[in-house]
């Protein structure tokens, strides 16, 4: 029986008094896809740091490729060999990148960082990434600078692929591009994973991001996990409340948005 | 086939796009404006026209660089110095472009605009009283009491009840969802006709979102309140929106009563736009993509359909000449194709 590539259990985090991730549990497996749903507060995006160690769990435990790594790297080979397990694509692909730095110098540096392959064979991989996320040779030779948003996360994938990891999270990855290119990359993310065995673990409030990206689906709200399930059930039966308003809440033809019927007067507001 | 019979064959009485009945409340006509780029100036909008009746609600969609927010930017006279405009802008009849002082003030208290961040649009150092009550104090001379009362009535109605301690309140103390119903609140206490909303929920939670709509909608029929909603999301703007208007590098390709938007829609481009959006309700072996990548208004040609090469239906005329802007069912449309198109664009949801 094959093993859950990433497995996080148990999963605490408190910052003084607030409690922002409260006993989160899920696996991950070879090939799979899973979605973290949630807004902003649920503490979806403090799971997917302390999945790569920029984050400190306050107790529980994660495991990536059989390995623990709950607590900080003790060296840098282990960090590295931890950077092949895990990688993470952020939300804002302006502020990801070097500026001084081209997208070829940037494939570059982790290709040499991970891997240990000669100059020539690193050149050659930067234009079979350049390719799998279709950037062409003049953009890979380009700085950040002068690529469009849509190109710019492109680059990201394609570095954070360079280490050719075995799980990927994808956190709010796609939200900040426009429709058309959307599009694009949603489709690179389904070709890459049909590829290889790569796993996604996708970080979204989009829930049509998340029908097209993934199989299982676990629901965050306030810190814990309030539903967990297949992703079609999930979002076509959803159980708990605070998922069926989730799915309410997307506009579609013939919509009707509703006040919820809750004046706000609390001090926290919503 | 030519823009001409495209034109004869429109099958509605009145001006597509505009109510048959009545003057429009806003009416923008072959607006042109550019911007001062490094010393030279760059195209946002190529002749622009659109038109909106009183308490109607247009939507406003478009990718970046399509033109969307400097659209209401300029209509609300909010433009960088520097900035060349040509076209009309009148509202009730007027002409804004020449309004200066107290009437480019009496114009500002009628027309009222929300934007994104409402934070950036705050001064973290004042009250909230002291910045919702601003434009009554000083532009019509409200005694500060009677403004606070006005100001906790309208706060009350964007469902925030306890108004007098929100008053007393900076914009740091409140949420995002929260602050953008005190901007809500604050827009609408000078009772404008008009109100520019440009991206207003796109920062905000879903779930806040459809409150903010809800109460945006509510309030809107409440008081008559016509409203430009400007977004990326068509299918947003489809179902809060009476019509939409769908922008291309700088130019309107389609308006549409919304509820034909997806089912029917006249331009490619906006049948392009609402396939390439996956579905919540369906996972799709593949997404239908748009090659290559959207077009700013200083990269449109002047002679070619802007959308021409991404377009696929796309023929050699449309590379050689502007289509223009013409009725059709009901709508308008900028593509020389549309007649031939029209009821096949819509397979999508069939």
């Amino acid at each position: 029986m094959t093993e859950p590539v990433l497995e996080v259990a148990d999963l605490r985090k408190t910052y003084g008094d607030l409690l922002a991730v409260d006993g989160v549990s899920f696996s991950v497996w070879p090939g799979g896809s899973l979605a973290i749903v949630g807004e902003s507060g649920s503490g979806k995006t403090t799971v997917a740091k302390m999945i790569v160690g920029l984050e400190r769990p306050t107790a529980g435990t994660i495991r990536a490729c059989g390995r623990d790594r709950s607590s900080p790297a003790r060296s840098t080979g282990e960090r590295r060999r931890r950077g092949r397990e895990v990688q993470i694509v952020f939300q804002d692909p302006y502020t990801s990148l070097d500026p001084r730095q081209t997208v070829e110098r940037a494939l570059d540096e982790v290709l040499r960082l991970h891997h240990g392959w000669d100059r020539e064979q690193r050149r050659r991989r930067v234009l079979e990434l350049g390719e799998l996320v279709g950037l062409d040779a003049r953009q890979i030779r380009a700085l950040p600078r002068s690529l469009s948003g849509g190109q710019r996360q492109r680059v990201a994938i394609a570095r954070a692929l360079a280490a050719e990891p075995k799980v990927l999270i994808l956190d709010e990855s796609v939200a900040s591009l426009d429709v058309s290119i959307q599009a694009q990359v949603l489709n690179l993310l389904a070709d890459i994973r049909d590829e290889t065995d790569i796993s996604y673990v996708v970080i979204s409030h989009d829930l049509a991001v998340v029908r097209q990206l993934t199989e299982e689906t676990v629901v965050m709200w306030h810190g814990r996990i309030v539903e967990r399930g297949p992703t079609p059930r999930v979002l076509d039966r959803p159980g708990h409340d605070y998922t069926k308003r989730l799915r309410a809440s997307v506009p579609r033809p013939g919509w009707k948005p509703k006040r919820r019927n809750t004046a706000v007067s609390g001090a926290r507001g919503e | 086939m030519s823009t001409a019979s495209a034109a004869n064959a429109s099958t509605s009485a009145g001006p597509a796009g505009r109510h048959a009945s009545g003057r429009a409340l806003l009416e923008v006509r072959d607006l042109v404006v550019e911007l001062p780029v490094e010393g030279s100036l760059r195209p946002v909008l190529h002749g622009l026209s659109l038109s909106i009746q009183p308490g109607e609600a247009l939507g406003l969609v478009g990718e970046s660089g399509s033109g969307k927010s400097m659209t209401a930017r300029a209509i609300d006279r909010l433009l960088p110095p520097g900035a060349r405009v040509r076209g009309t802008i009148r509202f009730d009849g007027r002409d804004v472009m020449g309004m200066e002082g107290p009437e480019l003030r009496r114009f500002r208290t009628e027309v009222a605009m929300i934007f994104q961040d409402p934070r950036a649009h705050t001064n973290p150092v004042r009250r909230i009283g002291d910045f919702m009550t601003e434009a009554l104090r000083t532009n019509e001379g409200v005694p500060l009491r009677e403004a606070e009362h006005r100001a906790i009535q309208l706060l009350e109605s964007v469902g925030i009840e306890d108004g007098p301690r929100r008053l007393r309140q900076y914009p740091h103390e409140l949420s995002g969802g929260l602050l953008q119903r005190v901007m809500i609140a604050t827009a609408l206490l000078t009772r404008p006709r008009l109100l520019l909303a440009d991206e207003p929920t796109t920062a905000l939670d879903v779930t806040t979102q459809a409150e903010v709509m809800a109460i945006l909608d509510e309030l809107r029929r409440e008081m008559g309140l016509a409203m430009l909603f400007i977004t990326h999301d068509l299918e947003l703007a489809a179902a809060v929106c009476d019509r939409t208007a769908v922008m291309y590098a700088g130019r309107v390709m389609e308006v549409r009563v919304s509820s034909l938007l997806h089912d029917d829609p006249l331009h490619p481009y906006t049948a392009a736009l609402a396939a390439a959006r996956p579905r919540i309700d369906a996972t799709l072996p593949r997404l239908a993509a748009i090659p290559g990548r959207p077009l700013s208004a200083f990269e449109a040609p002047a002679d070619a359909c802007a959308f021409a090469s991404r377009c696929p239906y796309v023929q050699e005329e449309c590379g050689r000449r502007q289509p223009e802007l013409v009725e059709l069912d009901g709508g308008l449309t900028r593509c020389r194709r549309a007649v031939e198109l029209r009821g096949t664009l819509g397979a999508r949801r069939a």
